[in-house]
């Protein structure tokens, strides 16, 4: 049987980060959906670069960024949280980090997805700027939601690299799934790697069905004007590239 | 101040607009003109959905935009009510919630339309639990106008409701809009390029294009002026608002216009009600002496106001006067003219084959 403590440790830092990004990303998001400004290119990129980065390159600069030299390290020990690196706080801010295109992405997308009509209508109805967002975006875009959700959490329970890079292999504290797949290869012990690595391979592929399943069904509700039909595909597409 | 007065001016690489527009603060102002000249802009920039510079807008006296003062109102505290040409209904809601969506935001006292008689008027009452997905075009446009008007706006813009639905639907919603012409005392502004919708609804009229505002008055006063033809596809046509004031027989319905008289075929409406009437140019011909032997109902006394030719070269049109400011339109052959000796002044007799009732 497969190490609990291990999965336990992986969900536990699955949702941590799932949460701490659906917080940080809508706004982001938001504003990348609805922004003119210069800046939206670079910010744009900014987002992305997790994304193309190998695990390494990241993680050795956030290794620099979080260690105990750096301005965040020293914060980080002055309010005493301790040391980052290779601790549970330290991974989650890194597996954060490599997420964060992961589940700005869907947002964005399905942010873009409506267009700037319903946005105006709310205005016309006397909604302000923050009522159209609470009451027609974030409905709207209800479905990224769920996809950001989902991408972010399965993106990080594969997370390795950056894990092994910032957190190390410390039982209880960093050891998550990934890492105890590699340990039990290590070490042959290809009973046990089976258990975990086949175990990943459902949840992956259950949350996947289900982000398509969702995407399926919106586009039969949503599917009103002629204008957004074309859009919902686009979001697919999207969800395809960042799953290849 | 009792007007709406708009400024818009853009100028960019590929497109221009300086438009200097009075439009009365009742009744169905139509902004026409083909596609691309600029009305849909001017009517987002009245909704503050564009902030132009050096723009100006006032609705009776109350200022939403003056670019020289630094004033510009955003959309969401403008009374507007704006229909869009797709009916642009929120999905995720169904049709009492996006019905609900501004009407609960207007505080009670300012409320002057109510949920219960907008949906008797568009006949929404049957639909409100349905979903956007499961109505047809023409009841999706019911459910933006009626959206719209809940909130009880001080001017309702519409942006060609009417395009995006087909014929038949067209002919679905029209209805409801005339209705709510004379329900309802809100100023419209309708953006259209469809001459028979202008016809039908509007009260007056802007000519728009290429940035520009070619024309603007009464509708039936502007149909009447020689530059009008190419409007309205080169036809030529004027405009009676008469009222129904009595049923002949089984077959016919009299209407009378400022004491003139006409005989239609039946319509479904009670006495008293208005019925708008357009009578092309085409179908009316001229009688020196009054003709006793013809199988015309509809025979007026006129007197020859304007002679001018048209662009069809063979035919002019006559501009006939039929009492003080109500005006006739016909369309006669050069060698009549000639062979009749028509000139201004000349008192006789029009016959009318047929009224459009609109």
């Amino acid at each position: 049987m497969p190490d609990l403590s291990v999965i336990w440790l992986t969900l536990k830092l699955a949702t941590i980060v799932t949460l701490i990004l659906l917080t940080l990303a809508t706004p982001l998001a938001w504003w990348l959906s609805q922004t003119q400004s210069k800046l939206k290119p670079i910010v744009g990129s900014l987002c992305t670069l997790p994304m193309v980065l190998p695990p390494t390159v990241l993680g050795f600069y956030l290794l620099l960024l979080l260690g105990p030299n750096s301005p965040i390290g020293q914060f980080s020990i002055f309010i005493g949280l301790g040391s980052l690196p290779f601790s549970f706080l330290g991974i989650a801010i890194a597996c954060a980090v490599h997420t964060l295109p992961f589940v700005v992405q869907p947002l964005q997308n399905a942010f873009a997805a409506f267009g700037k009509r319903p946005l105006e209508v709310a205005a016309t109805l006397r909604a302000s700027p923050f009522e159209t967002f609470y009451l027609v975006a974030l409905p709207l875009a209800k479905p990224g939601f769920f996809t950001a959700a989902i991408m972010g959490f399965c993106h990080t329970i594969g997370e390795f690299g950056v894990v092994l890079m910032i957190g190390g292999n410390i039982p209880g504290q960093t050891r998550v799934l990934s890492v105890e797949i590699y340990n039990h290869v290590e070490a042959m012990e290809y009973e046990q790697a089976h258990w975990l690595a086949g175990g990943m391979i459902l949840v992956s592929f259950i949350g996947l069905l289900f982000i398509y399943c969702i995407n399926y069904q919106t586009k039969k509700q949503f599917n009103i004007n002629t204008q957004p039909k074309d859009k919902h595909d686009k979001r697919l597409v999207a969800t395809n590239r960042q799953i290849a | 101040m009792n007007q709406i007065n708009a400024t818009f001016k853009i100028e960019r690489p590929n497109f221009n607009l300086d438009i200097n527009l009075d439009l009365p603060i009742q009744g169905v102002s139509a902004l026409f003109g083909p596609s691309g000249s600029g009305k849909t802009t001017c009517l987002r920039a009245m909704a503050g959905l564009e902030k132009l510079p050096n723009s100006y807008f006032a609705i009776g006296g109350t200022v939403w935009q003056d670019s020289q003062k630094g004033i510009f109102v955003p959309p969401h505290q403008r009374e507007i009510g704006y229909v869009f040409q797709e009916a642009s209904l929120f999905a995720h809601l169904n049709v009492r919630e996006n019905l609900n969506f501004g009407y609960r935001r207007i505080a009670a006292t300012a409320k002057k339309i109510h949920f219960n008689t907008i949906c008797h008027l568009l006949a929404l009452t049957s639909l409100l639990d349905r979903a956007p997905t499961s109505l047809s075009g023409g009841e999706r446009q019911r459910v933006a106008i009626a959206r719209a008007l809940l909130t009880s706006p001080k001017l309702l813009l519409m942006d060609e409701p009417l395009s995006a639905l087909d014929h038949a639907l067209k002919s679905e919603v029209l209805p409801y809009l005339e209705e709510l012409h004379q329900a309802l005392s809100i100023p419209i502004i309708y953006v259209s390029h469809s001459a028979n919708e202008v016809a039908r609804l509007a009260d007056y009229i802007a000519i728009i294009d290429r940035g520009r505002l070619v024309q603007s008055g009464a509708l039936s006063k502007v149909m009447l002026d020689c530059n009008a033809g190419h409007i309205f596809n080169g036809q030529r046509s004027c405009l009676f608002y008469t009222v129904v004031s009595a049923y002949q027989d089984k077959y016919l319905t009299e209407l009378i216009a400022n004491n003139i008289r006409f005989l239609v075929p039946k319509i479904e409406v009670e006495v008293n009600s208005t019925v708008r009437c357009q009578i092309n140019a085409k179908d009316v011909s001229l009688c020196l002496s009054r003709p006793v032997d013809t199988s015309i109902c509809n025979i007026l006394a006129v007197t020859i106001s304007c002679i001018e030719e048209t662009n069809i070269s063979g035919d002019s049109i006559i501009t006939l006067e039929v009492a003080p400011q109500q005006y006739l339109l016909a369309n006669i052959s050069n060698s009549s003219i000639q062979r009749l000796q028509l000139a201004i002044g000349i008192k006789l007799w029009a016959q009318i084959k047929s009224v459009v009732i609109l």
